[in-house]
């Protein structure tokens, strides 16, 4: 998977976890809590599905890379190169 | 009895499968019209269910449905509900002096069966059980998410009573307004145990769930042909308040809540029995100050297995033997059993009949079982019957592990 599949790999979690809010204007380098209701379990939710869908794991020492969605693309890259974008 | 010790309702929340306000549930009853019907639930295929189809979003975002639980959806509906009914200021009401007290058969076994299929998928690995189970799952989570919804601070936990649990919500609250714990109290009860295989299963297993060709004739409590339960969904939420601040502030008054009783079998896990059902009803008629004439209608708790409804009306008999006038009628005919919701949905159904002087019926009593006689009491089959003025009503709800509850509401009177 290349960054953009990445990203909208990301997109398509935070639409079902938070799906009251826009994603459209999401900002690649701002926290996505200054930009949407995310909190510390929902943030645990995106953890879950990236396990559960593409069994990556996250050690919890790393979350702090993944507090932007730029930040997160880049983090996840390296480790999502060999897997597959969704059909 | 204190001026104080007073406590009425004067707001009213509700969803069920037949209606998801009071008028609405009203009329369906006076109607006849079931509620019951086919329901997929995982690994046992179609059964027969009482389903609600409120809207969820009417009080909470989408993220809100997802983070909680079906009970708490439920509640969530019916206390905004009840609080819109009451037609209260809510932005002055003092939030750190209103408890939530609701009564729940269970909790907890609809998130846990949903997290182990789950992990099933991936091989039974722990490390995807969801960071939410245990907010979701701790007993006073209904409650809780009320409190989150309208903001409440005061004390909030949820009453585990199996199916006498409605009742009982209403009792928590009328004790915690006369003990001067809270000036408002939102109680009653609610389930979302159609979501849970494991209570079906169960039930077929003990030979007590119901089977019909027909989903709307399934739930026949009281007829010869009766042969289970159906469950159901369901909430049923009210605002009680002192009759001193309902009245100073003009409020709509449903009724007053004139006597009660909680008491145990100490017999068996899931027989019921008669005789302490009917101790459960005298000492709830002494509390009122009432004598068995003085009621006019009695909700049944009957739920249509075969030993359950009998007992019931063993009791009735013991108690109401002589009381011709009396109309017995049942709600789960038309619903289900809505068990943690049971009693306070069977109650409601039935306080309309202040106004309207209408005993509504007990459907798909085609054929009475002679067991299943109550005296002089006759029940109400299948068409309402006009009673003129009503002034009580008792609301039996019976629970397994012998929990009884019995609940008497009276008219408003100065």
């Amino acid at each position: 998977m290349n960054a953009e599949e990445i990203r909208q790999v990301l997109l398509d979690i935070l639409s079902r976890i938070v799906p009251d809010e826009d994603l459209s204007t999401l900002q690649d380098d701002v926290p996505f809590r200054e930009q949407i209701e995310l909190d510390s379990m929902d943030f645990l939710d995106i953890v879950m599905e990236l396990r559960k869908q593409y069994r990556i794991q996250i050690p919890e020492e790393d979350y702090a890379n993944m507090n932007t969605m730029g930040g997160a693309v880049n983090y996840l890259t390296p480790l999502m190169k060999g897997v597959s974008a969704p059909a | 009895m204190k001026l104080r010790d007073r406590i009425v309702i004067t707001g009213v929340g509700l969803t069920c499968p037949i209606g998801n306000s009071l008028p609405e549930f009203r009329a369906n009853l006076l109607e006849g019209r079931s509620g019951v019907g086919p329901f997929e639930t995982r690994y046992i295929g179609q059964v027969l269910a009482g389903v609600c189809n409120y809207d969820e979003l009417k009080y909470q975002k989408r993220k809100e449905v997802r983070r909680g639980t079906r009970a708490g959806s439920i509640s969530i509906f019916c206390a905004n509900e009840a609080v819109r009914d009451a037609g209260l200021d809510w932005s002055t009401v003092r939030k750190d002096r209103v408890g939530v007290y609701i009564g729940i058969t269970e909790h907890g076994n609809v998130e846990t069966e949903n997290e182990i299929f789950e992990i099933s998928k991936y091989n039974y690995d722990t490390a995807f059980w969801s960071h939410h189970h245990n907010p979701r799952t701790v007993a006073n989570s209904p409650a809780g998410e009320v409190t989150l919804s309208l903001g409440i601070s005061g004390p909030h936990y949820t009453i585990g009573a199996a199916c006498a649990a409605g009742n009982i919500g209403f009792i928590q609250g009328t004790q915690m307004l006369r003990l001067d714990e809270v000036d408002m109290a939102i109680v009653g009860g609610v389930s979302e145990s159609i979501h849970t295989f494991g209570i079906f299963a169960s039930f077929k297993s003990q030979g007590a769930l119901a089977s019909h060709d027909e989903p709307t004739k399934a739930s026949r409590p009281f007829d010869q042909a009766r042969n289970g339960i159906v469950v159901a969904e369901g909430g049923c939420l009210c605002v009680l308040e002192r009759l001193t601040d309902a009245q100073r502030r003009g409020a709509k008054i449903y009724g007053e809540i004139a006597g009660y009783a909680i008491n145990s079998d100490a017999s068996d896990f899931v027989l019921p029995n008669s005789g302490r059902q009917g101790e459960c009803m005298k000492q709830a008629l002494v509390r009122a100050g009432i004598s068995p004439r003085d009621v006019d209608i009695l909700s049944s708790h009957a739920t249509a297995t075969e030993q359950g409804d009998v007992e019931e009306c063993l009791a009735i008999k013991e108690v109401f033997g002589n009381h011709e006038r009396l109309a017995v009628n049942n709600t789960k005919s038309f619903i289900g059993h809505a068990m943690g919701a049971a009693g306070a949905l069977e109650l409601l159904g039935n306080v309309p009949a202040f106004q309207d002087g209408l005993a509504h019926a007990t459907i798909n009593l085609d054929n009475l079982d002679p067991a299943c006689d109550c005296g002089a009491p006759q029940i109400v089959a299948n068409r309402p019957r006009s009673m003129g003025q009503v002034n009580y009503i008792l609301n039996n709800s019976f629970g397994m592990l012998g929990i009884n509850s019995v609940l008497i509401v009276k008219r408003f009177t100065e």
